[in-house]
């Protein structure tokens, strides 16, 4: 039979962010696959650089529409080492609370689209259903559904109350009873289990090589992870397993997700129960000494790096940010590759990628042969000029 | 032939329990499935006129025909696949009995109903694109699959009846109730082999949106997508009224107008049922149906002609 090659992306309804994949078939069977970034490079780092620390935290924050939490208090991190800022206890514990209710979102939010892949559309809708009560936990925390801007330089900007403590206590029983219900679903359904074993296989070894991270790691049997390996906020008082699952397939990064979900309501739950007090929020200058700063953060993805330097003045010299799905695109085109075409939106989203975190742009000039890096202005006139050639105009606006 | 009895003839042709009634109740059959599935994924679900809606939309669309295609075919292609549905409703029963029976009938039926499969085949195929060409091949993969099943449960009954007629096999099931459970298993592989007929949920693997896009219908717009999306609908109606005239009695031996509301309760079951079915799973691989089908599902149906052929002797 001849060969097709088939085009996934960058506009594919198994894709919800433009990527490309180009998959090579012989049949139904992948015989080769590529993977092509940068469809949707957003200029994030060099725009950091012309603004504020505090409008930074916004900008950071729009990295990612479901980690956002996981971007800034990476960052804030950074900012509040250099600053040398005495976060309070208080603050801290907040901080941990969003990010374990951002973890609950996000993987709740998986599985759904990992049910949407390989078409179990009920799934999708009993886990979106679901999972807007941790939606309405944190809009009721933070006034907001999605960022949640509950980090603010030196602290957190929001308190609990009580009553807020008991709303998300209840709503975090509830979850889960249903997530009980999905790990039995998961391990005993029929064809769920035909779409998911021996799926988009990552060995041991390879998910090594190719630095795999998060719950695609840990799927392969990797014990690997930000919050036990390197403690921070208040992840070392808290009482927790590291879920680990040796079949190295996408069923075991579904139940690694679904048992970390079981995890993440406990840590909930000794968060809120042993809230310690104080203040919420410190004052950190506006001007940051001048140094550099790394941080990583067990972002719901995996291991989300930033670096930060600055230079003694109230704006970042030079902001960098390593998302976890770029550190698993690697691991993507191996899972893919010997698979069949069926499997490859399930795989891909698998390592529950989030293109937009990932994607970052370098010129490479190879008459001259060395790397030139744009300024803002310039970037800017290029992509005036860009349009204009396409009949866009956008300086009239 | 006197005009008045040609009118008659028009009248059923086009309206009763032709194309006008087919049509119809197909979209509310659609629309009733998507309402179920709503309900039992806890959803709102489309209001009751969607379908006709959709229909009426797509008509008013461009219709884009690729340069690639083949003009003439890619056009005619939604009309051959919804004459052989309406052709194959001529022999099977609405009322008491079909509005053309003959003996054998219940071999034409089949191979009518086969068509439709077929033009979705060729309506990928000649659209050139890689989404298309991909679609059409697991079109007739699991043309293959589902087939042998589908034609070895629909012999069971007939050999118990001893009659190739549908209305036949019907009316001997009305006259022998008793007789009706010792078919649910040739029923069940049936069903089973309708949903893949129908290439839903868990089997509509050749237009897997997340796989190959729209499969065989993505290059197809505007009015030609709508009279696929019509052939599908009507071949719904088509296969629950074949399954319950060959299963499950047909019109329990009532008369013409009295037949009817049990006609439109035993299809309305089949669709509940395949609806039910279309909740419960995930989509399985193409390879994973064939083994399915073959290892599971034709042996099953295999077990129920046997079982048929020895009722048959029993009762002499």
């Amino acid at each position: 039979m001849s060969k097709i090659t088939i085009p996934l992306g960058p506009q594919h309804p198994a894709l919800k962010e433009p990527e490309n994949f180009m998959l090579v078939l012989e049949g139904e069977q992948i015989t080769g696959a590529t993977v092509n970034l940068g469809y949707n490079h957003r200029g994030m780092e060099k725009a950091a650089e012309e603004r504020t620390y505090m409008q930074d935290l916004y900008l950071i924050e729009r990295v990612c529409g479901i980690c956002s939490h996981s971007h800034t208090t990476c960052y804030i991190t950074n900012v509040e080492e250099l600053a040398k800022a005495e976060t309070p206890k208080r603050a801290l514990a907040i901080r941990t609370l969003f990010g374990e209710l951002e973890r609950v979102h996000s993987h709740l939010l998986w599985l759904g689209v990992a049910g949407y892949e390989m078409g179990f559309e009920t799934l999708f809708m009993y886990t979106w259903r679901d999972r807007e009560q941790v939606l309405d936990c944190l809009e009721m925390l933070s006034g907001n559904r999605v960022h949640y801007s509950i980090n603010t330089l030196g602290g957190v900007r929001r308190d609990i109350t009580a009553e807020q403590k008991a709303g998300v206590l209840k709503r975090i029983k509830y979850l889960e009873e249903r997530t009980k219900y999905y790990i039995s679903l998961a391990t005993e359904e029929t064809t769920l289990l035909a779409r998911t074993q021996n799926v988009g296989k990552l060995p041991y070894d390879v998910a090594i090589e190719r630095g795999a991270v998060g719950p695609t790691a840990r799927a392969s049997g990797i014990a690997r992870d930000v919050r036990k390996d390197d403690p921070y906020l208040i992840y070392g008082e808290l009482d927790f397993k590291l879920i680990t699952h040796n079949t190295c397939d996408v069923f075991g990064r579904l139940v690694v997700r679904a048992l970390e979900l079981m995890e993440s309501y406990k840590m909930i739950e000794q968060i809120l129960n042993n809230l310690p007090e104080g203040p919420i929020a410190v004052k950190v200058p506006w001007r940051i000494p001048a140094g550099e700063a790394v941080n990583h953060y067990e972002a719901p993805r995996g291991e989300d790096i930033h670096y930060l330097k600055a230079n003694n003045t109230d704006k970042p010299e030079r902001l960098k940010v390593r998302a976890p799905t770029l550190a698993n695109l690697q691991s993507v085109a191996y899972m893919m590759e010997g698979g069949w075409l069926a499997d490859v939106p399930l795989v891909i989203a698998a390592i529950d990628p989030c293109m937009s975190c990932t994607d970052r742009a370098v010129v490479w000039n190879p008459k001259k042969g060395k790397k030139e890096i744009y300024g803002w202005e310039e970037l800017r006139k290029m992509g005036i000029e860009h349009y204009k050639r396409r009949g866009v105009d956008f300086t009239k606006l | 032939m006197t005009l008045d009895s040609t009118l008659t003839q028009l009248a059923y042709l086009l309206i009763f329990p032709g194309f006008l009634f087919l049509a119809l109740y197909g979209m509310y059959l659609q629309w009733l499935d998507r309402k179920l599935c709503a309900i039992m994924q806890n959803r709102v679900g489309p209001p009751w006129f969607q379908a006709l809606a959709d229909f009426i939309k797509l008509l008013a669309k461009e219709v884009i025909v690729p340069d690639a295609a083949e003009s003439r075919l890619f056009r005619l292609l939604p009309f051959f696949a919804m004459a052989a549905v309406m052709t194959a409703l001529v022999s099977i029963p609405v009322g008491r009995s079909a509005l053309f029976g003959f003996q054998g009938d219940m071999v034409v039926v089949i191979y009518l109903l086969t068509i439709p499969t077929v033009t979705f085949f060729l309506a990928g195929w000649s659209s050139t694109s890689p989404y298309s060409t991909v679609g059409a091949m697991r079109v007739l993969t699991q043309l293959f699959a589902y087939e042998v099943p589908m034609m070895l449960s629909l012999i069971g009954p007939a050999i118990l009846a001893g009659s190739w007629k549908i209305t036949g096999i019907s009316i001997f099931f009305a006259a022998n109730p008793i007789l009706i459970p010792t078919q649910l298993l040739g029923f069940a592989t049936a069903l089973v082999a309708l949903q893949g007929k129908l290439e839903r949920i868990p089997f509509d693997i050749p237009h897997a949106k997340n796989e190959i896009v729209g499969g065989q219908f993505t290059e197809y717009s505007g009015r030609l997508l709508a009279f696929f999306y019509l052939a599908i609908d009507m071949e719904l109606v088509v296969g629950a009224a074949l399954l319950s005239a060959v299963f499950l009695g047909g019109s329990l031996g009532l008369t013409r107008w009295a037949a009817i509301p049990v006609f439109l309760a035993k299809t309305l079951a089949i669709t509940f049922l395949l609806a039910l079915l279309k909740v419960l799973m995930a989509r399985i691989r193409i390879e994973q149906m064939i083994n399915f089908c073959w290892k599971y599902l034709a042996p099953l149906a295999m077990a129920q002609v046997l079982l048929d052929v020895f009722l048959k002797y029993r009762l002499g």
